[in-house]
C-alpha cells in the first residue's frame, strides 16, 4: 500500500503564497461548481454520500454536521475551522495551512455556502506563525480576487474569513472551548448538547470542522463522493493524514486510505523501525489515545477499529516505540501532558488525571504497591465516564491501553521494582562488570554523589543507596564496565 | 414524552432535565455546582463536578444539564452510579482539609452531608493538595480556598446573576482556584461590591461571613422575613441563635429571586447594637433622662391635651415613616387624623416621590410603579434615568444587568457616570435638571422616524396633539446642546426605545427631586404612552422607591391629601366613611400640610406638638439649619425609633420601638407587592412594636383601641382600603399579592392599567424644559448634586452600626472632577469647605471623573457634613411640594 494524497494533494507542491498556482491546480473550481451548479442541500448530500468524518479526531460525519447547521436559522451563522492543533507531534493541519492555504478558505468558503453562513473564522494556534502569515495572505489574496467578499462568481453568495488566534491551550481544540475562547472567555468547555450548531459563537448556529476535514472537501465536490467513497473501509472513507514519529526510520507526514494496517504505514511506508530494533508500540490519538501493541499491527486503522483496541484516530499523531521504550513511562508522560492541559472546570478531569498521573509516579519512583494497578484501572475508567468534555474522558487511555498489552511491565516496576526498559531512573542502577572493570578511577571521579568506591587499578563498585542512577559513570567508562540493571 | 425512571414509566408534558424530573418524584439527586437559579436552558454552561450523575443507556450522564426526551430510559440508583458519585467525592476531599469538628460551617455544608451519605471518610486516593493563605481582607466574610471545591457556583452567581462579573478562575487544571482581579484579596477588589451572594451559594467553607458569635447550623431556627432596607422588598431568612441575629440567608422572593445586597446580607448587626433604645426617655432639666412607659404615656397624653385646648388641631402634626410596617402607619395616620384631628401626616416620601404621586396621577391615575420587578427578564429595551440603580436598588440593578446579558438593551441618562453606563448600549451624561428636555427631544425623534404607537394613542389616550405641538421645537440638536449630550446619542436612544417591542422605563430621584418633578414624570409617562408601553407585561413606567415601605406608608394614608387606599380627604363621601369606620366625629375635610410645609409651620411657631415615628429629618430633610431651628422651637416632640438618631436627641420624650426583626407585620415593596416581616428575636429591654406603642398612648389619649395582634390591624386596612381589600396575614402565608388587591378571591395585579387606565383614558401632559432653580454663578460656581451610596442607608442610623461598613465608608464626601479638583488645587482625600446660599460644611473630597467639569456630587447620609445642610427646601415643585434636592449651587475652598 501506498500513500494517496487527498488532503495534501497540493502541500509542498505549489507555492502557498501564489493563489494563480492553486487555481492552476484546480483551485476554487470547486467553489464555482457549487455555486453555480449545486443547491446548498445538494452540497450537503454530496459530503453526507462521500461517507467524510471529522479529522479532528471525533469522527462525526462531516455532512450530517452540516445538515444540523444548516436546519437552524439565524441572523448569523458561523462556520469555523479549529486550527488549535494541539496533539504532541501532529502537525498535519500545520502542513496544510503552510502549504496549501487556499484549500482551506475554499472548503469554508462551500461550507457557507452549504449551511447558509457568510462568515467564517479561523482559529490558529499563535504557535504556529508561518501559518497565520500565510493563511491571512491567502484570505488577502482571495479577497482581492473576489473569492471571497460579496457575490462571489457573481452570484449572490458573500463570504469572509477572519483569523482568530488562540492562546495555546490543548483543551480549545474541544469546539465549545474553542467557541468560549473566540468569544474572549476563559477556553473551557460545556457540555453538549446544545451543540454549535444550534448555539455556539455568541450563541449563533454554528459548524466547526478541522483543518483536515476541510482540506478533502474540494476533491469531494470536484470528482464525486463516489470516487470519495470508492476509498478506505465501510466506516471509514478516504484517507487520513498520520504524523508518524518515533522509533521510526521515516518519519513525517503520511497520507494513506483508511483501513491501512499499522504494519503497512509503520514497516511500508515508515520504513521500519529505527536501527532495526523490535517494535513494541504506536501511540495513536496522541495523548487521548492509547498505545497499540503487535496484536494491532495487522488491524486495518480506521475509527472504529482503533476504538475497539483502546485506542482513537485522534488527530492522526503516530508515535512508534520499540524495545527501549518503557510503557509505564509513556503512560506518565501523557497522563503529564493531561494535567498540565485539563481547564480544571471538572472534578474528575482536574483532581482525577493529577491522581492518575501522581500514582504513575509513585510506580515509576519505585514505590508502587500491586493494588495501584486496581486503582489506576478503577479511577481511570470513572474519569473516562464522568468528564465533562473529550479532555478527561480520553485522558486515561495511554493507562488503561498499556495496563492491557503491557501489564508485565507494570508488574516489574511494582513488583520487582525494576524497569526493564531500564528508562525510569528510579529504578534504574548501576552496576560495575568486574570482569571488565580495570580501576581507572574515571566513574568514581565522574560520579555527582559519591557513590563509587574503589581505589586505582582496583575493581570498583557502586553503593546502590546512594546511587542516584544519573548515568554519569556509564558515560565516563571507556570499558564498558558499566550497566543498568 | 413517555419517560422510564427507575422503571416507573412516566408521562410528562414539559421540557425538564432530569434532576428536575428526578426533584418532582421525590428522588434524591446529590449536587453541588448546580444552582436552582440556573436557568434549564443555561445549566450546561456548568455541570462541572459531575455528582449528580445518573445513568441512560447504561452511560453516565449530568442530571443537572441533561434534558429529558421521548422514550429516555433513566436509572438513578445502582453500584455503578453509586461508585461513581462516591469516587467524586474521594477526589474533592483529596484536595480538602477534613477538619470539621473545627469547621465554620459544619452542619451546613454539603460536601460533608454527601461524604455522609456516600460513606467517604476521606481520601483513598491521597496526593498533592492546595494550601493558600486564609483571606481575611474582605470586611464581611473571609476566603478559605482550602475548603474551595471548584465548584464555581461563587463565580457563577456573581457573573450571571449578581452581574458584578468580579469573580473568575484564575490558573487551569489541579492549580485552578477562585480569583478576583489581579489575584487580589477579596477585599482588595474594585469590583466586587461586597453582596455576599458568593457567600450564600457557595455549599462548602470555603467563603464564610465574619460572625462574631459562633454558631452551628442545628443551634439555630430560621425566620423567613423581609429585608428592611430599600423598596426592593428582597426576601430573606434571619438565622437566629438564642436571642440573636447570626446570619442571613437570600430566599427566592419575587423581586430578588435569590439575591441580596451588602445591607440586606451583611447589615443586620445593628439589631442587636449596644445603642439600641431599650427604655423611653423624658427630657428632665434639658437631659433625656429614663423614665417608665406609664410615665411617658403621661406627659405625652397631657401636652396633648394642652396643645388641643389651648390651639387646637392646627398645633399638630406627624411624620409617620417609610421605614415601619404598614400597620404600624395605619394607626399613626389613624391616631393624626382620628385623635389630633388633622391631616398634617406627612413623610419622608414626599422628599422623593411625591411627584411621582402627583405625575402619574394626572396621566395615568395611579401613582406606583406600573409593573413587576420580575418583568425586567421580558423587556427589550430598558431606559433608566435618574436612577443610580446598582446602589440604590441594587438587586434591581443586578436584575437589569441579567436582562442585558441576555440581550436587553439598556439606555442610560444621568449626570453621572454610574456603573450602569457599562452596560449601556446608550449612555447620556446629561446635566442635571435636564430629564425633560431629553425625554422631549426622544419624544421628537420617535415622532419623527413614526414609531410612535398610533393605535394605543387612538384608543387609549387624550392630549396628543398637543404633546406633537410641544415637540416640534426639541430637535437633538437643540436638546443636546440643553443637555450637554451628542445629538446622535439622542437619535439612537430614541430609535431603539421607539422600535422595541416592550420598552419600560425605571427613575427615580434624578427626575422627581425637581422644581419640575412632577412635569418629568409627567414626560416620562408622555414617552411610554406615545411608543404604547403601558398596560402590558415587560413594559411600563416604574418608579423605583427608595426605602422599604415608602409604598406602604403612602399607601396607608401617610399622606396629608388622602386616607388610605388614595381616598381622597376631600370628599365627603370618604371623610364619613371613615369617621364611621373610627367611630370618631370631626375628621377634618382640609388637605393637611407636607413635610416641608410643617417644618416652616413650626419655624412660624404655629404647630406646637411634633410627633415623629422612625424619620430622621435632622439629616434627611433639605436645608437642616432651618429644620434644626424650626424643632428647637417647638413646644412639644415625640420621636419614636430604634436609637437615639439626630432627630431624637432633640425630642421631649423619646420612645424605644423595635426593629424589623422583633415584630411582626407588613412592608409593600417598590412593585407594590406586600410582604410578610416576621418576628426573629425579643425586642431589647422595654422596647416595644411602634404599632403597641400606638395603639397603648390612643388608649391613653382617650381613644380605645382594641388590636390582640397586628393581623387585627391588617384585617382593619383590608376593611377600609380598597387596593388592599383582599389583604390577609392568612393569605400572605402562601401568597404573594401586588395591590390592587380587590378581594379575598382575587390574586393581586402584576401590573397596572391593562386595557384601561386607573383614570380611563391616559392623559398627555406635555412639559417644557425649564431650566433648574439655580444655576451656577459666580459666588456659586459649581453644582452639587445629592444622592445615595450601595453601602449606606438613608441617614445611616442602621448602617452606620455595621461595624464593617462603616469602616469601609465612614464619613462624608464630595465627589469632584479631576480637573476641577486641579483647578482649585485640590488634592484626594483633602477636606474642603462647600458652601451653598443655605450653608457650609467641610468634607472630604473623592476625585473622579464620574462625575462631569463643573459637578460635584454628595451622598446625603452623613449628619457630619451633612450635604442637607447645603440643600435648599424652598425651590419647591409647586404641585408635589418636594424640593429640588438635585441641584444646588454651591462653592468649594481649600481649608
Amino acid at each position: 500500500m501506498t500513500e494517496y494524497r487527498i488532503a495534501l494533494r497540493n502541500s509542498g507542491l505549489i507555492d502557498p503564497n501564489d493563489i494563480e498556482d492553486y487555481i492552476k491546480n484546480d483551485g476554487y473550481s470547486a467553489l464555482a461548481k457549487v455555486l453555480k451548479e449545486y443547491s446548498a442541500d445538494k452540497v450537503i448530500e454530496e459530503i453526507t454520500a462521500s461517507g467524510l468524518r471529522g479529522r479532528g479526531g471525533g469522527g462525526f460525519p462531516t455532512g450530517v454536521k452540516w445538515k444540523f447547521a444548516k436546519s437552524y436559522n439565524d441572523e448569523a451563522k458561523f462556520v469555523v475551522c479549529n486550527a488549535d492543533e494541539g496533539d504532541p507531534g501532529a502537525f498535519m493541519d500545520r502542513s496544510i495551512l503552510e502549504g496549501d492555504p487556499h484549500s482551506i478558505i475554499e472548503a469554508m468558503a462551500i461550507c457557507g455556502y452549504a449551511i447558509e453562513s457568510n462568515q467564517g473564522l479561523v482559529y490558529l494556534r499563535a504557535e504556529y506563525p508561518l501559518a497565520i502569515k500565510r493563511l491571512q495572505n491567502a484570505i488577502d489574496d482571495a479577497t482581492e480576487l473576489g473569492l471571497l467578499g460579496d457575490n462571489i462568481f457573481g452570484t449572490e453568495f458573500g463570504f469572509n474569513i477572519e483569523i482568530k488566534i488562540g492562546a495555546g491551550a490543548f483543551v480549545c481544540g474541544e469546539e465549545t472551548a474553542l467557541i468560549h475562547s473566540m468569544e474572549g472567555m476563559r477556553g473551557e468547555p460545556t457540555l453538549k448538547p446544545p451543540f454549535p450548531a444550534e448555539s455556539g459563537y455568541w450563541q449563533k448556529p454554528t459548524n466547526v470542522n478541522n483543518v483536515e476535514t476541510f482540506a478533502n472537501i474540494a476533491p469531494i465536490i470536484l470528482k464525486g463522493a463516489a470516487w470519495f467513497s470508492s476509498i478506505g473501509t465501510e466506516k471509514s472513507k478516504g484517507t487520513k493524514v498520520f504524523a508518524l514519529a518515533g522509533k521510526v526510520k521515516n518519519v513525517g507526514l503520511v497520507e494513506v486510505p483508511m483501513g491501512t494496517t499499522l504494519r503497512e504505514v509503520i514497516f511500508g511506508v515508515g520504513g521500519g523501525i529505527e536501527n532495526d530494533k523490535e517494535f513494541k508500540a504506536a501511540q495513536t490519538g496522541g495523548p487521548s489515545g492509547g498505545a497499540l501493541s503487535k496484536d494491532f499491527l495487522d488491524t486495518p486503522i480506521d475509527y472504529d477499529n482503533l476504538i475497539a483496541a483502546g485506542s482513537m484516530m485522534g488527530s492522526g499523531g503516530m508515535i512508534v516505540m520499540d524495545e527501549d521504550d518503557c510503557m509505564v513511562g509513556i503512560a506518565k508522560f501523557y497522563l503529564e501532558f493531561s494535567v498540565d492541559e485539563s481547564c480544571g472546570k471538572c472534578t474528575p478531569c482536574r483532581i482525577g488525571t493529577k491522581r492518575l498521573h501522581e500514582i504513575l509516579e509513585k510506580i515509576t519512583s519505585g514505590n508502587g504497591e500491586i493494588e495501584d494497578l486496581e486503582r489506576l484501572k478503577k479511577l481511570g475508567q470513572m474519569v473516562k465516564e464522568t468528564s465533562l468534555c473529550g479532555l478527561g474522558q480520553t485522558a486515561p487511555n495511554p493507562i488503561l491501553s498499556t495496563i492491557n498489552s503491557f501489564k508485565d511491565e507494570y508488574l516489574a516496576h511494582i513488583v520487582d521494582k525494576r524497569c526493564p526498559a531500564h528508562r525510569c531512573s528510579d529504578l534504574v542502577k548501576y552496576e560495575i562488570n568486574p570482569d571488565k572493570c580495570v580501576g581507572c578511577t574515571l566513574c568514581a571521579r565522574a560520579c555527582p554523589v559519591n557513590a563509587i568506591s574503589g581505589s586505582p587499578k582496583k575493581v570498583h563498585s557502586i553503593n546502590r543507596d546512594l546511587c542516584i542512577g544519573c548515568g554519569a559513570c556509564d558515560t565516563a567508562c571507556n570499558f564498558g564496565a558499566v550497566f543498568k540493571n | 414524552m413517555k419517560i422510564t425512571l427507575d422503571g416507573k414509566i412516566l408521562s410528562i408534558d414539559k421540557k425538564m432535565t432530569i434532576l428536575e424530573l428526578c426533584r418532582d418524584n421525590n428522588i434524591e439527586i446529590p449536587t453541588l455546582c448546580h444552582m436552582d437559579m440556573f436557568s434549564r436552558e443555561d445549566a450546561g454552561k456548568n455541570a462541572s463536578c459531575r455528582l449528580c450523575m445518573v445513568e441512560v443507556r447504561g452511560k453516565l450522564v449530568p442530571s443537572c444539564a441533561t434534558d429529558i426526551f421521548d422514550g429516555m430510559e433513566i436509572i438513578t440508583k445502582n453500584d455503578h452510579i453509586f461508585e461513581a458519585r462516591k469516587m467524586v467525592l474521594d477526589l474533592i476531599v483529596s484536595d480538602h482539609p477534613l477538619d470539621c469538628m473545627t469547621c465554620e460551617v459544619a452542619g451546613d455544608c454539603k460536601l460533608q452531608d454527601y461524604c455522609y451519605d456516600y460513606d467517604v471518610k476521606g481520601t483513598t486516593y491521597p496526593g498533592e493538595e492546595n494550601h493558600f493563605e486564609i483571606d481575611f481582607s474582605n470586611k464581611f466574610f473571609y476566603r478559605e480556598l482550602d475548603k474551595c471545591i471548584l465548584c464555581k457556583r461563587c463565580v457563577n452567581v456573581c457573573n450571571e446573576f449578581q452581574a458584578s462579573e468580579a469573580l473568575t478562575v484564575a490558573n487551569r487544571g489541579f492549580e485552578s482556584k477562585i480569583a478576583v482581579e489581579y489575584d487580589r484579596g477579596m477585599g482588595d477588589s474594585a469590583v466586587c461590591v461586597n453582596c455576599g451572594n458568593c457567600v450564600s451559594v457557595c455549599p462548602v467553607g470555603a467563603l464564610v461571613p465574619k460572625s462574631k458569635v459562633k454558631f452551628r447550623a442545628w443551634e439555630t431556627k430560621k425566620i423567613p422575613t423581609t429585608c428592611s432596607y430599600c423598596g426592593v422588598g428582597c426576601q430573606m431568612n434571619l438565622v437566629v441563635k438564642g436571642n440573636t441575629v447570626v446570619d442571613v440567608e437570600p430566599l427566592n422572593g419575587a423581586a430578588n429571586k435569590n439575591l441580596l445586597c451588602v445591607k440586606g446580607k451583611f447589615g443586620y448587626k445593628f439589631i442587636d447594637h449596644p445603642d439600641r433604645l431599650t427604655t423611653p426617655l423624658i427630657r428632665k432639666n434639658g437631659k433625656l433622662e429614663e423614665a417608665s412607659w406609664d410615665e411617658a404615656y403621661e406627659l405625652i397624653a397631657s401636652k396633648y391635651r394642652d396643645a388641643m385646648s389651648e390651639v387646637g388641631p392646627s398645633a399638630f402634626a406627624g411624620l409617620a415613616s417609610a421605614r415601619c410596617t404598614n400597620e404600624d402607619n395605619y394607626l399613626f395616620q389613624k391616631m393624626v387624623r382620628a385623635i389630633f384631628k388633622t391631616n398634617s401626616v406627612d413623610h419622608c416620601a414626599r422628599l422623593c416621590h411625591a411627584s411621582t404621586v402627583s405625575g402619574l396621577a394626572a396621566t395615568f391615575g395611579s401613582g406606583a410603579m406600573t409593573n413587576s420587578i420580575d418583568e425586567i427578564s421580558e423587556t427589550d429595551v430598558i431606559f433608566v434615568t435618574g436612577s443610580n440603580t446598582t446602589e440604590t436598588h441594587p438587586v434591581i440593578g443586578s436584575r437589569i444587568r441579567q436582562a442585558v446579558k441576555k440581550g436587553a438593551k439598556l439606555i442610560v441618562a444621568d449626570p453621572r457616570r454610574i456603573g450602569l453606563f457599562d452596560n449601556a448600549a446608550v449612555g447620556m451624561q446629561i446635566k442635571p435638571g435636564t430629564n425633560i428636555a431629553l425625554l422631549n427631544g426622544l419624544m421628537h425623534v420617535i415622532v419623527e422616524n413614526n414609531l410612535q404607537d398610533r393605535e394605543f394613542v387612538a384608543a387609549r389616550t387624550n392630549g396628543v396633539e398637543e404633546l406633537y405641538e410641544l415637540l416640534k421645537s426639541y430637535t437633538p440638536e437643540r436638546v443636546a446642546k440643553i443637555c450637554g449630550i451628542e445629538a446622535d446619542d439622542i437619535v439612537k436612544a430614541a430609535l431603539l426605545f421607539g422600535k422595541a417591542d416592550k420598552a419600560s422605563v425605571f427613575y427615580a430621584m434624578g427626575v422627581t427631586q425637581h422644581a419640575t418633578g412632577t412635569q418629568g414624570v409627567m414626560s416620562i409617562a408622555n414617552l411610554a404612552m406615545l411608543t404604547g408601553n403601558v398596560g402590558r407585561s415587560g413594559t411600563g413606567v416604574n418608579p423605583l422607591r427608595g426605602q422599604n415601605n415608602v409604598q406602604g406608608a403612602c399607601d396607608l394614608g401617610g399622606l396629608p391629601n388622602t386616607y388610605p387606599g388614595y381616598q381622597k380627604v376631600i370628599i365627603p363621601e370618604v371623610k364619613s366613611k371613615f369617621e364611621k369606620a373610627w367611630n370618631v366625629t370631626g375628621l377634618s375635610d382640609k388637605i393637611g400640610l407636607t413635610v416641608t410645609e410643617i417644618t416652616q409651620e413650626i419655624y412660624d411657631k404655629k404647630i406646637k406638638f411634633l410627633y415623629i415615628m422612625g424619620e430622621n429629618p435632622m439629616v434627611s430633610d433639605p436645608n437642616l439649619d432651618h429644620v434644626e431651628e424650626a424643632f428647637n422651637r417647638l413646644d412639644f416632640l415625640v420621636v419614636q425609633d430604634i436609637f437615639l438618631t439626630e432627630t431624637a436627641a432633640l425630642a421631649d420624650v423619646v420612645l424605644p420601638a423595635t426593629s424589623f426583626a422583633e415584630k411582626e407585620g407588613t412592608f409593600t415593596n417598590t412593585e407594590r407587592r406586600i410582604q410578610r416581616v416576621r418576628k426573629a428575636v425579643n425586642a431589647p429591654g422595654e422596647a416595644k412594636a411602634d404599632w403597641t406603642i400606638l395603639s397603648e398612648l390612643m388608649t391613653k389619649m382617650g381613644y380605645e383601641t382594641h388590636y390582640d395582634s397586628v393581623d387585627d390591624i391588617m384585617d382593619e386596612i383590608a376593611t377600609v382600603t380598597p387596593i388592599y381589600g383582599g389583604v390577609s396575614f392568612k393569605r400572605l402565608e402562601s401568597e404573594s399579592l401586588a395591590w390592587p388587591v380587590k378581594d379575598f378571591n382575587h390574586k393581586g395585579t402584576k401590573f397596572l392599567h391593562e386595557g384601561e387606565f386607573a383614570r380611563g383614558k391616559g392623559e398627555f401632559k406635555p412639559a417644557e424644559y425649564v431650566e433648574p432653580k439655580e444655576l451656577p454663578t459666580e459666588e456659586y460656581p459649581m453644582i452639587l448634586t445629592t444622592g445615595r451610596i450601595l453601602h449606606h442607608y438613608h441617614t445611616r442610623s442602621m448602617t452606620g452600626r455595621v461595624e464593617g461598613i462603616d469602616e469601609l465608608y465612614p464619613e462624608s464626601f464630595i465627589e469632584i472632577h479631576p480637573e476641577d479638583a486641579a483647578k482649585l488645587g485640590i488634592k484626594e482625600g483633602e477636606m474642603v469647605k462647600v458652601t451653598s446660599r443655605r450653608g457650609a460644611i467641610e468634607t472630604k473630597t473623592l476625585i473622579t471623573d464620574r462625575v462631569a467639569l463643573g459637578l460635584v456630587f454628595m451622598p446625603f447620609h452623613f449628619a457630619v457634613g451633612a450635604a442637607n445642610r447645603l440643600t435648599s427646601s424652598t425651590h419647591l415643585d409647586p404641585i408635589a411640594k418636594i424640593p429640588e434636592l438635585k441641584v444646588s449651587a454651591v462653592r468649594i475652598e481649600k481649608i
